[in-house]
């Protein structure tokens, strides 16, 4: 086992998102030693819906059915988008193979096929998506047919209501109902919470209960929504027994975070890269990076639960995120990178970070700025040269891409991800036989 | 509609005079183009002042702010916070100031009693170690909410109506009289005629405009004023600069948070007034001389408002311009029931409803004089809920099972949104989930609206209260407000928050795009 404390390990990938989760499951993939530092907390943001690429241009707002189309059009318009720099059959790899780890780990994804889809969010709005959990995708089919829909959702639950979505997708179809019940054992708690009830869900008894609460109202309905509660590890478990004693599809319907998908994505992500061998530091993060005189290694020593290790690896990949992730530091007069340092394109002033309406059609500018990289994913210094020879950068913080309003942020983890871990097996390899 | 007094803002001011001429038991209407405090009275920075700020250039504004502080501090307590104040000078501020203010203090009858640095940093360690002199006046934070609506809620319980979202847009006007005022709802209702023995114009900063519509030129100019809210309370008392105002010279407790202010600057249009980056900077670095830990600390808002300044323009500098305030009766423009009063500071705002109304109840031939500076302002439930650390109180003492908590930086259970829901449609209202957020905290901490608004709206449509979409164009709206208090003072954590909040909202919700996405 080579990565162990005091050895030299191929990839040390920094961050533990989706971007990170992603590198050190592709490298392990390709028998790369690799030890990731950092917490998985980002992951409990994540709706698990595995969006590609949705919107573009974005001031447009032009949402699209073939992500592959859309990736088309990208690359004509924005050849610096980090996704415009990958080959659509490797992007579409790189995603099977994310799902297929997942599926791995007990997180079943409906199959992926070529086409975006629309499910329904918890405050009615449509979402355009890619990949969907197989709980949620009975929702796609129900949206495009508008068939006899109940909605069900439990008192207390505060960021979900039932009648809020049938009012608001209601008027153009008549056959969507909703029901809000007591979630049995907890109807004398005021406030309840999705992952509680998510793993009470996973108990038989009180599983049979709710589904008995449930089946007298379901009338004439061909399908049921529910938030999304149906389960933790034992999601799939729960989402069939739901379905085998209701006699119907169902679905679940994201919520906002901290969500129960997000739970299940942490989860599974963790499993399966622990699992393929990679050691993980997960209380941990990096204080500073240093080269070795021979150019062979970098040394990364960490803070944090793990405060005075040292950890030597001959190819970093920095998946350090933006703001929220901390990968990225917004001073008051500029934003930085927050572990070496490196250059960020960024606007030229504060005063140009954000526009004035927070759903301009445009974006905000910020959001753009991030990290250069040469093609092969190692970000520049401010020479415009590639700041070491095995240092990567992937996902969000990379420059010219505003993930959130393209809807394309797995997309761009994932896909990142695979074309740098790729480019380090190319590199190391090089390196063994040169 | 008809009525004696027609009153137009509801500001500070307007609401202190609805109240002031209800209490004398004259009818009157209010009309608010927006919502209450819409302009200057929602957007400063809620001092009471003791007076001390003015004594050196004003010093009949210092003695009017402490007769007014004192009554006020008696009548309305329950809006305020009686925290006292610190003078404070640093190293390089003029020593001439320093050593002359006791003076202009007490000859403007100020108590202010200079305390040793030492025990001032003892007592408010985010004082800077290059602290030089302190001095103790009796300021007071006021929260200027809770003041308009609960004099507001009084004037409604003696007789006074409101029409809020009610935008005046005509004067009929008959010889020296004007006979009626017509008036349009932003609801899209048909135009209203009210007929009115008096009318007053207490629009603030709109004033001129009000009063050129009524054919009366006014002369005033405006200065913007921006202010910035800290994450977190950084001092107990009201701290100012000791020298002559200028910018970023105070730092107010806000209940929770700090607010840090000001600027001036003279604007030319009231449309578009927001806070940007180069102010939020400013302030943020002359601040910290004072108060090093402005330099660090995280900001969670901007806000900016503007001071309606009676006479021409001036020097360079608004500060020049008088901030005392200005009663017109209009009688040099041939008008004899028409009056204006406009200017003034929040500390005023009673003395200034007190002789607006002295003015119309001489035209009305009323005789019943002014009590509002002995009559205490009554407390009102449903106006309680702006009072930062309220909710938390309440909702401990009396969480029950149908009272869930919809925010949880600032804990406003449901029953918060359901008692101002409910005064809302009592007065015939539809209250808006911005509406809302302006009585109650939601919105107000460091998520800003991220969690809790959509919360809200759930909690609204569980209830019935809301139906269709109506929601999903709420919650845009009220982001839409908070965020023009936001982008100024995003950088560390709180840009961090914002992304959080673009990505549920943009990322997972889409909802930028609801248009293309019409359900």
């Amino acid at each position: 086992m080579t990565g162990a404390r005091g050895d030299i390990c191929d990839v040390a990938v920094i961050g533990a998102g989706m971007a990170g989760m992603s590198a050190a499951l592709f490298a392990a993939e390709r028998g790369l030693s690799c030890i990731q530092v950092g917490n998985a907390g980002s992951l409990l943001f994540a709706s698990g819906l595995l969006d590609f690429l949705g919107v573009h241009p974005v001031p447009e707002r032009q949402l699209w059915q073939s992500p592959l189309e859309a990736l088309a059009a990208l690359g004509r318009d924005e050849p610096d988008h980090p996704l415009a720099r990958l080959d659509a059959d490797l992007i579409r790899s790189a995603f099977e193979s994310f799902v297929t780890a997942l599926g791995a780990a007990g997180l079943a994804y409906a199959p992926l096929g070529e086409r975006n889809r629309k499910l329904f969010t918890s405050i009615g709005t449509i979402k355009t998506t890619y990949g969907v959990p197989r709980s949620m995708v009975a929702g796609v089919r129900v949206l495009e047919q508008r068939s006899p829909c109940l909605l069900v959702d439990f008192r207390g639950l505060r960021e979900f209501s039932a009648a809020q979505i049938a009012a608001t997708l209601g008027r153009n179809w008549p056959g969507l109902r909703q029901q809000r019940i007591e979630f049995p054992g907890y109807e004398a708690v005021p406030e309840l919470y999705a992952a509680h009830l998510a793993r009470a869900l996973e108990s038989g008894e009180l599983r049979a209960r709710t589904i008995a609460r449930i089946k007298p109202l379901l009338g004439d309905a061909r399908s049921l929504g529910v938030p999304a509660v149906l389960g933790l590890a034992r999601a799939s478990e729960v989402h069939a027994a739901f379905e085998a004693g209701l006699g119907l599809p169902v679905f679940e319907i994201p919520t906002m975070p901290t969500s129960v998908p997000g739970l299940r994505l942490r989860t599974a992500l963790e499993t399966v890269v622990s699992a393929r061998g990679v050691l993980r530091r997960r209380q941990a993060s990096v204080r500073g990076l240093s080269f070795g005189a021979d150019a062979a290694t970098i040394t990364l020593e960490l803070d944090g639960a793990a405060a005075g290790e040292r950890v030597h690896a001959r190819a970093v990949v920095l998946a350090t995120g933006r703001f929220t992730g901390r990968g990225l530091t917004a001073e008051r007069k500029q934003v930085r990178e927050s572990i070496l340092g490196l250059p960020v394109h960024q606007p030229a002033s504060r005063a140009a970070w954000h526009q004035r309406d927070f759903l301009d059609p445009s974006g905000h500018a910020i959001n753009r700025a991030g990290l250069l990289t040469d093609a092969a994913w190692r970000p520049l210094d401010a020479q415009g040269r590639p700041a070491w020879k095995r240092l990567y950068a992937v996902g969000s913080i990379l420059a010219h891409q505003d993930w959130m309003r393209s809807k394309c942020g797995s997309g761009l983890a994932i896909a990142t991800a695979w074309g740098a871990i790729e480019q380090v097996a190319r590199d190391l390899r090089a390196t063994a036989t040169g | 509609m008809q009525t004696q007094v027609l009153i137009i803002g509801g500001g500070v001011t307007g609401t202190a005079l609805a109240r002031d001429l209800a209490l004398r038991g004259v009818d009157c209407i209010l009309v608010e183009k927006g919502d209450l405090n819409a302009g200057a009275s929602g957007r400063n920075h809620g001092l009471l002042h003791s007076g001390a700020r003015y004594v050196a250039g004003d010093r009949d504004a210092a003695m009017e702010c402490r007769a007014e502080g004192e009554i006020l501090k008696r009548v309305a307590a329950q809006a305020i916070e009686d925290t006292g104040g610190y003078f404070v000078a640093v190293q390089g501020d003029d020593e001439r100031y320093i050593a002359d203010f006791p003076g202009y203090c007490e000859r403007s009858g100020i108590d202010a009693r200079r305390v040793d640095v030492a025990t001032a940093r003892a007592l408010e360690p985010a004082l800077s170690e290059q602290a030089i002199a302190v001095f103790e006046v009796p300021d007071a934070a006021i929260d200027p909410f809770r003041l308009s609506l609960e004099s507001m809620a009084h004037a409604r319980s003696l007789g006074a109506r409101l029409l809020r979202r009610s935008r005046v847009v005509g004067f009929e006007r008959e010889g020296s009289r004007i006979r009626a005022v017509r008036v349009q709802s932003l609801g899209g209702a048909p135009e209203l005629r009210i007929e009115a023995e008096q009318v007053v114009n207490a629009a603030g900063a709109w004033a001129r405009d009000v009063a050129l519509l009524a054919g009366a030129p006014l002369a005033m100019t405006y200065s913007k004023g921006t202010l910035l809210v800290t994450h977190e309370r950084l001092a107990r008392r009201v701290v100012n600069r000791l020298r002559r105002p200028s910018n970023a010279d105070i730092m107010m407790p806000g209940g929770t948070v700090s607010i840090v202010g000001t600027t001036s600057t003279p604007v030319a249009a009231l449309d578009d007034i927001h806070p940007t980056t180069a102010e939020a900077d400013l302030i943020v670095e002359e601040a910290a001389c004072m108060l090093p830990a402005l330099a660090a600390t995280r900001y969670i808002r901007a806000y900016a408002g503007v001071r309606p300044l009676v006479g021409a323009a001036g020097g360079a500098d608004a500060r020049a311009v008088s901030r005392g305030f200005a009663l017109f009766d209009h009688e040099d423009h041939g008008l004899a029931n028409f009056a204006t009063i406009t200017g003034g500071k929040l500390t005023s705002c009673r003395l200034m409803a007190e002789r607006a109304a002295d003015l119309v109840c001489r035209r009305l031939g009323v005789t019943q004089a002014c009590v509002t500076a002995t009559t205490p302002l009554p407390v009102a439930a449903e106006c309680a809920w702006t009072e930062p650390g309220r909710s938390p109180r309440v909702w401990m003492r009396a969480h029950g099972l149908e009272d869930t908590l919809l925010c949880e930086c600032e804990m406003v259970p449901a029953s918060a949104v359901d008692a101002i829901y409910a005064a809302l449609r009592a007065a015939g209202d539809t209250p808006t989930l911005t509406d809302i957020g302006l009585r109650s905290r939601v919105g107000k901490g460091a998520c800003q609206g991220a969690f809790c608004a959509p919360r809200a709206v759930a909690h609204l449509y569980n209830r019935g209260d809301f139906q269709a979409r109506r929601g999903l164009d709420e919650i845009v709206a009220f982001f839409g407000e908070r965020w023009r208090g936001q982008h100024a003072v995003l950088w560390g954590e709180q840009l961090a928050q914002a992304e959080l909040m673009e990505a549920l909202h943009c990322g997972l919700f889409g909802e930028e795009l609801r248009e293309e996405e019409s359900p």
